[in-house]
């Protein structure tokens, strides 16, 4: 097993666990992480900041301008009135300083590789989807999917979110302050989902694999969701976590619940035929 | 995709058609074959407010079959001769377009029996009857329809509106939204989604006298909630029931004479964003259409699923 020293990606804020897969292996082989960038990176300043009014601008545009203006060099941008618009900050594979002054629409700062992201209005539907790495914080609420596939980084959303939180997610952390709605978590591969409010139905439905965490009400467990004992490392880390996450709020971490995989679905193998039928 | 709208003001009367045509201009992107307004003027009239056609658009885009528009001219007054022979009398006409007429009539008596005879007439569709309720749908996206049928100054309460991309049946105006809940004064719905037990419903309902006019899935909530309201079931009942009856994915808005109502499936599946206030509530499928009314930072949510929300005008 490889030592957390060989995994570079982890200071990153990219997956927090032990990576098995052959091409992440490859990927992120020690040697080269030191000198992992994308082709198009730059070095910005974080001191350097600009701001950009998107009110008459369209998602191609604002997208365009927040990559000149990281190309000159600046580490902070914030975006002024976004007026709720769709797939605005999206690609971004850069460390950068992103306030947005306001809320956005459907897919948001998705498919991000770095930046942090403070957003202080609400988010729609699948925002930081396919998030690899940063930190993304949403001052009120969110629409559904939220944090469809991510793969790393830390997720928060301070106020509510609609269904299916987590869906596919295959790596990093997000955090709930508020409510879920139902599924969420469905099919989640790995990583941890923080709920500190209820949560609705269905709760991971047909996760591989991963963790959840709940402070308030469960309505229904999903197919192969099961409960799990609560342990000194798992407070630690919830500690942890939701100080990274500015969440102020007054919790009893030994109280949470802690919902895993039974591992008992097709794609595990101690079923009989028979049994695997009815588990379906 | 679809995109819908709601819109209710508590207590007081704007100019809602204005308001809706902004928010379906804004969804745009979701539907560009057609758009439609369920809109409730203050009016409370006596008389009943009929909107109806006798023919179909078939301009560009229209699967409709083209027809000689002389037929609509000898089907109006057909109409006119069945809304007689009813017992009504028609107090106002208008022709909207060649083949779109809105009427005030009086009338007393079984409003079913009544909306029969009018629609004996070859292609003759009620669009709306009710007391305040005026229906209006084309083709076209909102601002076209909306300066086509004259609503932007339209004085009002509350309205659903709707921006519809055809999946499940033609573009044309019959399969438009927002349906009319046929026999029921001032009852409308708009749907976004999918019904997968449709034609099971249609049966069923059908043997019970329940009319269709289109083959879009997105009717059948409408006549779905009429035979309940004709059970004597209330509202917001009907709408909580219809979570269980109906299968398939969808969110759907539903307007009487003073409510406004909202529903979302079981697998909150079909997305809808709510804004509340004390004397305004908004709700659509992207915040986007929300912001066209009030582009200052507020406070929206998304309902979960399984949710039914009603509120009072």
């Amino acid at each position: 097993m490889a030592s957390v020293k060989e995994h570079k990606s982890h200071d990153m804020g990219l997956h927090q666990e032990v990576l098995t897969g052959r091409t992440q292996q490859v990927f992120f082989n020690p040697e080269e992480s030191e000198n992992f960038l994308y082709n198009d990176a730059y070095d910005v300043d974080f001191n350097k900041r600009t701001s950009i009014d998107v009110e008459k601008l369209n998602c191609i545009e604002v997208n365009s301008k927040i990559k000149d203006l990281m190309k000159q060099g600046y580490g902070t941008i914030v975006l002024k009135n976004p007026g709720a618009k769709h797939s605005l900050g999206v690609g971004i594979l850069n460390k950068l300083n992103l306030i947005i002054e306001g809320s956005l629409g459907y897919f948001g700062v998705g498919s991000i590789d770095g930046p942090v992201v403070r957003i202080s209005g609400r988010v729609g539907w699948s925002c930081a989807e396919n998030m690899m790495a940063g930190k993304v914080v949403i001052e009120k609420n969110a629409g559904s999917c939220f944090g469809a596939a991510i793969r790393g980084g830390d997720l928060i959303c301070k106020g509510s979110v609609g269904a299916r939180s987590g869906i596919d997610m295959k790596g990093g952390t997000i955090m709930i302050g508020g409510n879920a709605g139902a599924f969420t978590g469905f099919m989640m591969q790995r990583g941890r989902i923080v709920i500190l409010g209820d949560v609705g139905p269905n709760l991971g439905d047909s996760l591989y694999d991963g963790t959840i965490f709940v402070g308030g009400k469960i309505e229904s467990l999903g197919a192969d969701a099961v409960e799990a004992e609560m342990t000194d490392l798992d407070v630690d880390w919830l500690k942890r976590k939701l100080k990274v996450a500015e969440i102020d709020k007054k919790i009893n971490f030994s109280k949470m619940t802690k919902i895993v995989s039974g591992k008992k679905l097709w794609n595990y193998d101690n079923l009989e035929p028979t049994e695997r039928k009815g588990a379906i | 995709m679809c995109g819908i709208a709601g819109i209710i003001h508590k207590g007081k009367s704007t100019n809602v058609g204005g308001e809706m045509q902004q928010m379906l201009q804004s969804l745009k992107h979701r539907g560009p074959d057609s758009t439609g307004y369920a809109l409730y003027g203050t009016g409370g009239t006596q008389d009943y407010i009929l909107r109806f056609k006798v023919g179909e658009n078939v301009k560009e885009g229209s699967s409709a079959i083209m027809e000689d528009a002389s037929l609509y001219e000898k089907r109006r007054n057909e109409v006119n001769e069945k809304i007689v022979e009813a017992g009504g009398n028609i107090v106002k006409e208008e022709q909207i377009t060649p083949y779109s007429f809105r009427y005030v009539t009086s009338f007393e008596g079984d409003l079913l029996e009544f909306a029969r005879k009018i629609e004996s007439v070859e292609m003759a569709e009620i669009l709306s009857l009710g007391k305040s309720l005026e229906l209006v749908k084309d083709i076209g996206d909102a601002k076209v329809v909306a300066d086509q049928y004259g609503l932007n100054n339209f004085e009002g309460t509350h309205g659903i509106g709707h921006t519809r991309m055809a999946t499940e049946s033609g573009v044309d105006i019959r399969s438009a939204h927002p349906y009319w809940a046929y026999p029921f004064s001032d009852v409308s719905v708009v749907h976004n989604g999918q019904l997968t037990n449709y034609w099971n419903n249609r049966r069923g309902l059908e043997r019970k006298g329940m009319r269709f006019m289109s083959s879009c899935d997105s009717e059948l909530i409408a006549v779905y909630l009429a035979n309940k309201i004709r059970d004597g079931i209330g509202l917001e009942e009907a709408m909580r029931s219809s979570l269980t009856d109906l299968d398939g994915v969808f969110t759907y808005m539903v307007a009487t004479q003073d409510q406004l109502g909202m529903a979302k499936d079981s697998m909150a599946a079909k997305p809808m964003v709510l804004y509340e206030s004390d004397d305004l509530v908004l709700c659509a499928s992207e915040e986007v259409a929300i912001r066209s009314l009030l582009p200052h930072e507020i406070d929206t949510y998304d309902p979960y699923e399984s949710e039914v929300k009603v509120w009072q005008a």
